[in-house]
């Protein structure tokens, strides 16, 4: 198309080439997004509904008192998600973030193994005081001393 | 005392912008045009002693912080004596209400130099502009002035102030938040310019010439802060990634895609009187995406270290000046835009046409972003947590990403207004051949992914195409402007060339190491020679020595070290670097086993640093244009000056 456009027609060509592309945009996008974003779960949520194996999701609770291991290679760790009603075991290979310790809440991004442990990629726990992972702020009180009692017995 | 004066100045700087605002719009709704100069003339000193105001305001914040003064809330919560002095300094803007002071005083500063310099335009769409930036402008005073006051008193003082996050106790925070603010800074007058010119209905190349410095400043120091907070999260957080797409670097990267699109668009208008509604469009939505980026990353409805306090209020607040701003530009837009006369007309097959399909692609990659970066707070009010990372962003992105850099590496090799592809089929021939050779060669010899593979070919041909523009003329004739661009462009494969590399040919190791023990990654051999305590000016650390040779090379010692600051009590990782021309060495100590032996990270990321390299490459492009069209700019002034003269000497 060497001519140029028709007066009347270009700006309407030129809108809708733009309307077209982001409706195209947003389109794929939502579709993606259905498909590729990870969910988060608590302990008892992937009891009652666990995720496929395989699939991209965030573990989020308190690390269990007593449960973490370090295997012979030395790097990898294992322990126990709760939340004081359901328990998933972990394994991470890495070095741990500074705030993870036994007792204090985590969440693991990772997914399932068929045989039921959740292998993660990455830990993120506390940073500081004031930098908590956002998803833990939400564990209610209750949750909190559930957790905690339940790993002090 | 001083803390007072500085609340003073800022009152009075605020009162100002109601001073500039309402002046403003007086003066262009008054039909006595006799009557409406006095008030007119009120407009540009207020809008330069709001700068003064402005300015002294947060000198004095700054002082405040410089010598630790605890009666001071703001000081005593983020400062401590005990802190180097370049970090008390940079401290004064490492938290909320320092950063939006500086925020606005960088705003005010900009506008006081546009009323002092600014002639290009007819004075009252100047008005206009100055009065849409005082309105900008006295939200952000009102957020200051009533709901994050700077320079509240502590009373009684704080023996010692509570110290800053250690993660910010980095050099990278004396510079990383102002350049960012510039770029916003410069978005929101770019942002004024659209609506004085909308305002007045004068949407033309001259309005677009004056924008365009303050959109090429925004864009070089957008540019130049995420590939700053890009280094800084690979080498400060110790994970060995580059970007994480958290919703705090898009929050930066929207504002920069918004503002290469404006870029672009305002360049058609200056030089074609083409774009015109889009150009307005695209200031509006660039000042937008600054504007929800601030209020993502400071309304505490994402959780990191630029979080610096969850207050429900504050985030409302923000919230509350976002509608208003981009509410009533979009609504003047759409009363507005039927009016804007249609500009110049071109063929598809033009500069033009290439720069539209630029603008739309990146304008589709800024929607994928900004959809999947709201995406989990959308879900959070039905109660859904997710998290949306790399797995949605890079193969989405990708799809008009890739087609944009085919466009980019084609598009300036076209004539304005009409051409054809038979005219350069030579140019295009050779850059296809050049690419799928790259592609096919790339692919034969190694096994990477799709993405890389593209990325790597596409990057090869891109930084030919850069320099393309440039055949058959004479170097020394091409303006500062054409080398800017040929710049920015080879920046984009630069940067390109080492993301895909980065992605591709990462190695990584990670075990528990005994002293002495030795541990291969990549052409490296490392070394365990030692763990050792050390101590700085408010931490401690252990520091592992390690030597690291290359291909068996003389070996060069590196010490990552794991820190932890007492005030607030918090450990990091420091992690060590060792550059070499073709890639860098990345080293992390982790902890020490039961047994003894100390946990290592090791990466060895092959041209990893071109990432950074081609950001700064294109922030030097966009530098060499600006250079070039502002000293273009004063020439011409200086002509017409002369020419002005002249006639007045014959008559």
């Amino acid at each position: 198309m060497s001519s140029l456009l028709k007066a009347k027609h270009q700006r309407l060509v030129l809108v809708l080439l733009a309307l077209a592309a982001l409706i195209g945009a947003g389109l794929l996008a939502m579709w993606a997004l259905r498909n590729q974003a990870s969910y988060f779960y608590v302990p008892s949520e992937m009891a009652a509904n666990p995720p496929t194996p395989g699939q991209a999701v965030r573990l989020g609770g308190m690390v269990e008192a007593g449960s973490l291991k370090t295997e012979p290679d030395g790097v990898t760790i294992r322990f126990v998600v709760g939340d004081g009603e359901a328990r998933v075991p972990v394994r991470y290979s890495g070095i741990v973030p500074d705030l993870f310790v036994e007792g204090s809440g985590v969440v693991a991004e990772g997914r399932m193994e068929p045989d039921g442990t959740f292998v993660a990629d990455n830990l993120l726990a506390k940073h500081d005081e004031n930098y908590v992972p956002r998803e833990l702020q939400d564990m209610t009180e209750a949750q909190k001393r559930a957790a905690v009692e339940d790993t002090t017995k | 005392m001083i803390a007072e004066f500085g609340l003073a100045a800022l009152w009075l700087a605020g009162a100002l912008a109601a001073l500039q605002l309402l002046a403003g719009v007086l003066a262009l709704t008054m039909r006595d045009a006799e009557g409406a100069a006095p008030i007119a003339a009120l407009v540009r000193p207020s809008a330069v002693v709001q700068g003064v105001l402005a300015t002294c305001s947060f000198g004095i914040l700054v002082l405040l912080f410089g010598e630790t003064d605890l009666s001071v809330k703001l000081v005593a919560e983020n400062s401590h004596s005990e802190k180097p002095l370049i970090f008390k300094l940079a401290g004064a803007w490492g938290n909320h209400e320092g950063s939006m002071l500086m925020w606005v005083t960088i705003m005010s500063l900009a506008g006081g130099l546009i009323a002092l310099i600014e002639r290009r335009l007819p004075e009252r769409t100047l008005i206009a502009t100055l009065a849409a930036q005082a309105f900008v402008g006295l939200g952000f005073y009102a957020f200051l002035l009533f709901s994050s006051n700077p320079f509240e008193r502590l009373d009684p003082p704080a023996q010692e102030g509570l110290g800053l996050n250690p993660l910010l106790q980095d050099i990278g925070l004396a510079f990383h938040p102002p350049t960012l603010y510039f770029g916003y800074v410069g978005l929101s007058i770019a942002f004024s310019f659209a609506v004085g010119a909308l305002l007045t209905r004068q949407v033309t190349p001259d309005f677009a010439r004056a924008m365009r410095p303050w959109v090429l400043g925004a864009w070089i120091f957008l540019t130049l802060g995420i590939t700053a907070g890009s280094y800084w999260a690979y080498y400060e957080l110790g994970w060995g990634g580059w970007w994480f797409w958290d919703p705090v670097e898009n929050a930066s990267l929207m504002p920069w895609l918004a503002a290469t699109a404006l870029l672009h668009s305002a360049s058609v208008l200056a030089a074609r009187d083409a774009l015109r509604a889009w150009t307005i469009m695209l200031g509006v939505v660039a000042f937008s995406m600054s504007m929800i980026g601030t209020f993502l990353v400071r309304s505490g409805i994402l959780t990191s270290v630029h979080t610096f306090a969850v207050d429900p209020e504050r985030g409302a607040f923000i919230l509350v000046l976002l509608a208003i701003y981009i509410g009533g530009a979009l609504t003047l837009f759409a009363l507005r835009a039927g009016t804007v006369a249609e500009g110049e007309r071109f063929a598809i097959t033009s500069r033009e046409g290439a720069l539209v399909v630029n603008n739309v692609a990146l304008s589709a990659i800024l929607a994928i972003v900004l959809l999947g970066t709201l995406y989990p707070l959308l879900t959070e009010a039905f109660g859904v947590k997710v998290s949306v990372g790399p797995p949605y962003f890079n193969p989405v992105s990708a799809i008009f990403f890739i087609p944009m850099l085919v466009v980019l590496a084609a598009g300036p090799l076209l004539r304005w207004r009409r051409d054809s592809l038979r005219r350069v089929r030579i140019e295009l021939a050779m850059l296809a051949a050049v690419t799928l050779a790259a592609l096919a060669a790339v692919a034969a010899s190694t096994a990477i992914g799709l993405l890389p593979l593209l990325g790597m070919a596409l990057a090869i041909g891109l930084a030919l195409a850069s320099f393309m523009p440039l055949k058959g003329r004479s170097l020394r004739r091409v303006p500062l402007a054409t080398w800017g661009m040929a710049v920015a462009h080879f920046g984009v494969a630069v940067a390109l060339f080492g993301m895909a590399c980065e992605s591709a040919f990462t190695q990584e190791r990670l075990l528990a190491a005994r002293m002495g023990e030795t541990a291969a990654v990549g052409p490296w051999k490392i070394k365990l020679e030692g763990v050792e305590p050390v101590a700085g000016p408010n931490w401690t650390a252990l520091e592992a020595r390690l030597s690291a040779s290359y291909q068996g090379g003389a070996p060069v010692e590196i010490a990552p070290q794991s820190r932890s600051f007492w005030a607030p009590p918090q450990q990091t990782s420091e992690a060590a670097l060792l550059t070499r021309w073709n890639g860098q060495l990345y080293a992390v100590i982790g902890e020490e086993g039961e047994d003894g032996r100390w946990q290592l990270r090791l990466w060895w990321k092959p041209f990893v640093t071109m990432i950074w390299y081609g950001g700064l490459l294109i922030a030097l492009g966009g530098l060499l244009a600006l250079v070039g069209r502002v000293s273009a700019d004063l020439r011409r002034r200086h002509v017409r000056a002369r020419v002005a003269v002249r006639r007045g000497e014959a008559q």
